[in-house]
């Protein structure tokens, strides 16, 4: 019978009283558990989807959505954008520019967004294959970790996607267009584990916008492209229209397509600087030339209006991409021409990973949905100011992704400071309930301890045994408030998964609980110090005879 | 062997009460008779170490207690003294045995079941080993207060008003237990009280 045994069967003596204790300790703790544990893993979650990006292009619109569909895929986004809006942003000359991933999206299956992109998208989000290889031709798809064990696909195994982000879109529309698993990703505890990756190209193709293009060509029919209406993330249908044009006067088919860029904007840049320092920029010309767009230049020119408009980073991007090698306007002429062959184009870079620079030789009406950078040196202060240049001389919109998050940590951070103050105050009350139950228990025992004493215990032992029963009181709070937390937490994962696209982890230990653990016990030994210091001091004189 | 030597207690601001000196040898038995307010339970504080005399001193198996230091007291009440009250109190959160645990292991000794239940056994209430104190009858709780106060064979047992409570027939039972118990460990008896039935009972008795 050692005075520990001795509290815990005083505790258990009186269960009501232990019990109200017990549970609003508890719930303090758990409280604080939950907390933490949301606070720790949507950190986490933010920190590693950050995968490094200084900067999100994208349509105009609100910049947190922007992110949040963009990196973490929870939102929907905000619109497109066409290649040729962000050109001087794909080509990997781009003085300030690291690396780019061009993201499109709207489409999920099962679910499970898909989203193209190129696949260095898996490097910046330190994601690695488990099996398989990367896509390299349209139609190819890698998926994540958590598509895989819910699909449960396996390497070569055939799917189409749905139009939508999400299962139950009212807009769901099966596309014909299937993909070949070729990859599986390992887990990451990223958004990736919840993708299905595929080529941008295959984007266009899926929504068949391709085929549509090339028929238009051919028998001028345009009639289909009522259809994109049916879309609403693909807005700008205006810029489909305009490739119907010119597939009337250029009986291109293909070509129509890529006559019809609003693109030429940049070389309107390219003019107005006036400062050429390469001939391949006259080479380009020229290649338009080819085309049969020159008219279109002018007009481009004078919608853009005086190249005052322009900043100087504009300057640098369009110096950069006069800078542009011969070799690739070639492929870009080259591929124009064979353009019917779509299909076929991937075949003959087939052995190399896919590049945004790969984009530059597509239509570049073709949109994306967002651009995601890596700026070279982002304390540069030129790449500080790109964004705003953007944001200033552009349609387009660029998002700092890390200021956007610090805005939602700050949002959360004052929901959670209230929470704090919630469970400071519920461990406080509970800290009265544990010193109120062992001083109530005290007068009840008055005579016990005081018999205690005459048994030969002494008033250390006395003072231990109400410590004892303080700190046993802190330590089932604890245990049952971690449990409680925990369990709580689990059960809300399963939730928050389906909201938010990630998994929080309900039985994650974290080292702040054991902060937690002195915190219960503190509150334990606080409130049972005062009737302790009472019961040594009883007088056994007094009480007993 | 129990002394005690020009015993005094000085209440503050109180009547200063001064006793008799006591010359006990191991296994005798001494009825200590006063009215109320005589200083009797005082006494027995005095002896049980509970209160510091204002002068003479107490010897008890060889220790003058009234020189040990408060902890020294707790630990030497403990393994020489067994308490019988007025009033039967228990720790009400354990059980009979359990409480005779406690004692043991208050009075630094190990635990022993079997002098546990050889001692209930004795007292006629093994059979209650697993029940709760306050479960038992009030003869059976002063059983049981008997059963503590011998549990660790004591040098002194002092018995404070231990029948005064109960009628003639179970108030006759419990001396006869008492001194039987008190007995078989060669412990001292002290019984203070004012019932005059246990007069006839015990020779060797004092009056204040």
């Amino acid at each position: 019978m050692n005075m520990l045994k001795l509290a815990w069967r005083n505790i258990v003596f009186r269960p009501l009283q232990s019990s109200l204790s017990v549970l609003l300790l508890a719930l303090g703790v758990g409280l604080v558990v939950i907390l933490l544990l949301l606070q720790k893993q949507l950190n986490q979650n933010f920190d590693r989807n950050l995968a490094g990006v200084d900067l999100i292009l994208g349509a105009k619109g609100s910049p947190l959505q922007m992110v949040m569909s963009s990196m973490y895929q929870l939102d929907a986004p905000t619109g497109n954008l066409t290649i040729e809006e962000v050109k001087p942003f794909l080509n990997p000359r781009h003085p300030l520019i690291e690396e780019v991933v061009p993201l499109s999206m709207g489409d999920n299956y099962r679910g499970f967004r898909i989203v193209g992109a190129t696949p260095n998208l898996i490097d910046w989000y330190g994601g690695e294959l488990a099996v398989g290889e990367l896509y390299t031709h349209n139609g190819q798809a890698v998926i994540g970790s958590e598509v895989a064990s819910v699909s449960g696909m396996k390497l070569g195994d055939e799917f189409t996607g749905d139009h939508g982000l999400m299962e139950d879109d009212p807009l769901h529309e099966e596309h014909a267009h299937g993909f070949t698993l070729t990859g599986i990703l390992k887990p990451s505890g990223t958004v990736l584990d919840q993708l299905v990756l595929v080529t941008n190209q295959a984007y266009w193709e899926m929504h068949g916008e391709h085929g549509e293009h090339e028929e238009h060509g051919e028998h001028g029919e345009h009639g289909e492209h009522g259809e994109h209406g049916e879309h609403g993330e693909h807005g700008e249908h205006g810029e489909h229209g305009e490739h119907g044009e010119h597939g009337e006067h250029g009986g291109h088919g293909g070509h129509g397509g890529h006559g019809g860029h609003g693109g030429h904007g940049g070389h309107g840049e390219h003019g107005e600087h006036g400062e050429h320092e390469g001939h391949g920029e006259h080479g380009e010309h020229e290649e338009h030339e080819e085309h049969g767009g020159h008219g279109e230049h002018e007009e481009h020119l004078a919608e853009k209006g005086p190249g005052g408009d322009f900043s100087d980073d504009r300057k640098v991007y369009s110096a950069q991409h006069q800078g542009l090698p011969n070799e690739e306007h070639e492929n870009h002429h080259h591929h124009d021409h064979d353009h019917d062959h779509h299909h076929d184009h991937s075949h003959h870079e087939s052995a190399k990973p896919l590049t945004a620079a790969d984009l530059l030789e597509e239509d570049l009406s073709q949109e994306l949905t967002s651009v995601l950078i890596r700026y070279k040196n982002e304390k540069d202060y030129q790449s500080l100011q790109m964004g705003r240049a953007i944001n200033e001389n552009t349609d387009i919109m660029a998002v700092d992704p890390a200021y956007q998050i610090s805005k939602v940590r700050y949002q959360f951070g004052q929901g959670e400071r209230v929470l704090r103050i919630l469970a400071i105050v519920i461990m406080i009350v509970s800290a009265l309930s544990v010193f109120i139950s062992l001083f109530n228990s005290l007068r009840e025992r008055h005579y016990e301890l005081a018999l205690m004493r005459g048994m030969g215990a002494g008033r250390n032992t006395i003072f231990g045994l109400i410590i004892a029963e303080g700190l046993l009181l802190g330590l089932i709070g604890f245990v049952v408030g971690i449990a409680l937390g925990h369990g709580v937490m689990e059960i809300l994962s399963s939730r928050l998964e389906d909201n938010y696209g990630f998994r929080f982890a309900g039985f994650q230990w974290l080292k702040e609980e054991w902060w937690l653990l002195l915190g219960a016990l503190g509150v334990g030994l606080i409130a049972a110090l005062l009737p302790a210091i009472q019961a040594a001091d009883t007088d056994i004189a007094e009480t007993l005879t | 062997m129990l002394l005690t030597q020009n015993l005094s207690y000085q209440y503050p601001n109180g009547p200063s009460l001064s006793f008799p000196d006591l010359n006990c040898k191991a296994g005798s038995q001494l009825l200590v008779l006063g009215k109320s307010g005589s200083g009797k339970t005082t006494l027995l504080q005095l002896l049980a170490g509970l209160r510091r005399p204002s002068s003479g001193t107490v010897t008890l198996a060889d220790t003058v207690i009234s020189q040990l230091s408060a902890a020294e007291m707790d630990a030497f009440r403990g393994k020489n003294l067994g308490l019988v009250y007025q009033q039967n109190h228990f720790v009400k959160a354990l059980r009979v045995g359990e409480n005779l645990e406690l004692a043991q292991q208050l009075a630094g000794r190990s635990i022993d079941r079997n002098r546990i239940h050889e001692t209930l056994h004795q007292l006629d209430i093994d059979h209650k080993y697993d029940k709760r104190p306050q479960q038992l009858s009030v003869g059976e709780q002063q059983r049981l207060s008997i059963a503590r106060a011998v549990i660790n064979e004591p040098a002194l047992i002092l018995a404070d008003e231990p029948t005064s409570a109960l009628d003639d027939d179970n108030a006759k039972r419990v001396l006869d237990l008492l001194r039987d118990r008190a007995a078989a460990v060669n412990a001292i008896l002290i019984i203070v009280t004012h019932d005059q039935r246990l007069t006839a009972q015990i020779e060797q008795r004092i009056e204040l």
